[in-house]
């Protein structure tokens, strides 16, 4: 399989990731040698084999709905780029 | 002091022949004199790193009988620049964290620095989110080999690496998502351990491949890596993924004989594809193990070749979702220009991902899109099944398994940075590891052509106390890892 240059286009808007025309044909071609490595996995049967997204063989643990952690939210909102008021600061979304 | 293993400086605290001020400001002065060469730290901050050394001053001072310090209380260590750590600005090598200073600290550095009383001289540079093999991606300059400056030292974690091997810092942790901690160990001559997934909590860790990511310990022996084993495993309620366990001491079987041992050798791991030099070192190696007393045996792990293949889908997928975070909107970096909201998420992650992070988010975002899902995502997992079953099956013939860390020594700074494929390949041996969520390590082996060899010990499920002795043992009937890089003294 090979991408074309459209679809490397609509991964990067798919991504969020702003790209220019010659950007995207570099990318293109980098993309389509990792798809070649990537490919060598087809030829492999893997009827009834169940697929392993994890290490451990283990269920995800449950807690009590309570409140564990101390309001910090000053300190996280120190680190962002524009806050005001406790709210983070976005372009206007809504007219 | 710089030669000293962590158990000496243990020592030396505690009969106050030296004070952890004295041993922290000997480092700074090497990193302040040696760093501008190898650009192994991205961040020093030599009053907080005084600052803790004087607090584990005053607890050495006050233990007692009743309330001893820790064995490692006073001794500096370099940590990775991505685990988080109050007041440490806290990059991953991007520059879309640049400026992000953290208001937390990961449990790694918790249990580091006020549980155990290390103290931290700063934060190591690395590849970008650690996606890469070689520290070229760091968006703070690529990191030179102490061993050769015109070589790399390895990656992801070739700070820690750099920093250890020029004995800028007696220790140092990394992590290890398909070879990050091992490959770098490798090529500069460290020992490394990535631990059986979920024994080391990655709160705090910042994420790459959530199923993959395992943070551990880069040193100059087994031993010491033992001991930074101790301080940074245990089950932590912050990581949904982190297993909950007795503790261990990893030091505790360290001294056990080999005789009887039985070593797996895969025959994948042998064939071509492996530099002459460094199988001459592995060989050796093995030849070594015999005479301690352990015999070999071949096995097969007959998709080993399918772990690069496998990777290159799940860790990216895995990355494209994590990396979502970075919007430009509660905390990093936001592109200056934009003229609405999702211009300023494509302008913000366009100006602050790099090269090789933006690919691998590309790769992420098609393999998990309608219509791909199955023919890439889930024949991915489907296949490292079927490479975790390889291990089970090589098991059940012996107890730890052998083979080379990396196909190559140290290559040229540039070697492999335009082509990604050839660079992935530099991890043919590490990968099927993480998959698999196998421990495993790196511990020096010899030379080849001047530069250092590691030999991959993979271990069972939690056998990290086994491969720690397996790896001491050698240790005590060889000197490689006691080599330093000329000038290094």
């Amino acid at each position: 399989m090979s991408l074309t240059l459209e679809q490397v286009q609509r991964i990067a808007h798919l991504a969020r990731i702003e790209i220019s025309e010659s950007e995207a044909r570099t990318t293109q071609s980098h993309l389509n040698g990792i798809f070649q490595l990537i490919e060598q996995m087809q030829a492999v049967d893997t009827r009834g084999v169940e697929p392993m997204a994890h290490a451990q063989d283990v269920a995800q643990r449950l807690r009590d709905d309570a409140v564990t952690e101390a309001d910090r939210r000053a300190a996280f909102q120190a680190v962002a780029p524009e806050t005001e008021a406790g709210l983070y600061l976005v372009p206007k979304v809504i007219e | 002091m710089i030669d000293a293993s962590l158990k000496q400086l243990s020592q030396a605290l505690a009969a106050k022949r030296i004070s952890s001020v004295e041993l922290t400001q000997l480092f700074l002065d090497r990193i302040a004199r040696l760093n501008p060469t190898l650009n192994a730290f991205v961040t020093v901050d030599p009053e907080k790193s005084l600052n803790s050394a004087r607090a584990a001053d005053a607890r050495i001072a006050s233990a007692s009988g009743v309330k001893p310090a820790g064995q490692l209380t006073g001794i500096p260590i370099a940590q990775k620049d991505i685990f988080c750590a109050e007041g440490w600005r806290t990059t991953c090598g991007s520059k879309m964290l640049a400026n992000f200073v953290s208001p937390y600290d990961a449990t790694v550095i918790r249990k580091m620095e006020s549980d155990a009383g290390l103290v931290s001289l700063g934060k190591t540079n690395m590849d970008e989110f650690a996606m890469g093999s070689s520290n070229e991606t760091s968006y703070f300059g690529p990191v030179k080999n102490p061993w050769d400056p015109s070589r790399v030292p390895g990656g992801s974690s070739g700070g820690s690496a750099a920093a250890v091997a020029a004995r800028l810092a007696p220790a140092a942790t990394g992590t290890d998502t398909g070879g990050s901690i091992r490959q770098p160990a490798a090529l500069c001559n460290l020992t490394g351990l990535k631990p059986t997934y979920g024994v080391v909590s990655r709160y705090g860790m910042i994420a790459f491949a959530s199923s993959l990511d395992q943070g551990g310990p880069m040193a100059a022996s087994a031993e010491d890596c033992a001991l930074l084993l101790n301080v940074m495993a245990g089950f932590d309620e912050r990581d949904s993924t982190s297993l909950d366990r007795p503790l261990e001491d990893y030091a505790r079987d360290l001294e056990k004989p080999l005789a009887g041992l039985r070593i797996g050798l895969p025959r994948e791991f042998f064939g071509e594809g492996c530099d002459a030099g460094v199988m001459a070192a592995v060989q050796a190696a093995i030849k070594e193990y015999e005479k301690l007393g352990a015999t070999t045996i071949e096995v097969s792990l007959p998709n080993s070749h399918l772990s690069v293949p496998a990777y290159y889908v799940i860790a990216p997928a895995e990355a494209s979702s994590n990396l979502s975070r970075f919007d430009g909107v509660r905390y990093g970096f936001r592109a200056e220009d934009y003229a609405n909201l999702d211009d300023m998420y494509m302008k913000s992650r366009a100006q602050g991902f790099g090269a090789e992070v933006k690919r691998r988010i590309l790769i992420g975002t098609y393999v998990l899109s309608h219509g791909y899902y199955d023919a890439y995502y889930l024949q991915a997992q489907r296949i490292r099944r079927l490479i975790a079953d390889d291990f089970v099956a090589a098991f059940r013939q012996c107890d730890v398994i052998m083979g080379p860390t990396s196909p190559s020594t140290a290559f040229k700074l540039g070697e492999k940075a335009a082509d990604p494929v050839q660079m992935y390949l530099s991890d043919i041996y590490t990968i099927a590891v993480n998959l698999a969520g196998l421990p495993g390590m790196s511990v020096p082996c010899g030379f080849a052509g001047g530069l250092p060899v590691g030999l991959q010990l993979i271990g069972n499920y939690f056998a990290e106390a086994q491969l720690l002795n397996v790896a001491h043992r050698f240790q005590l009937a060889t000197d490689w890892h006691r080599r330093l890089p000329d000038g290094i003294e």
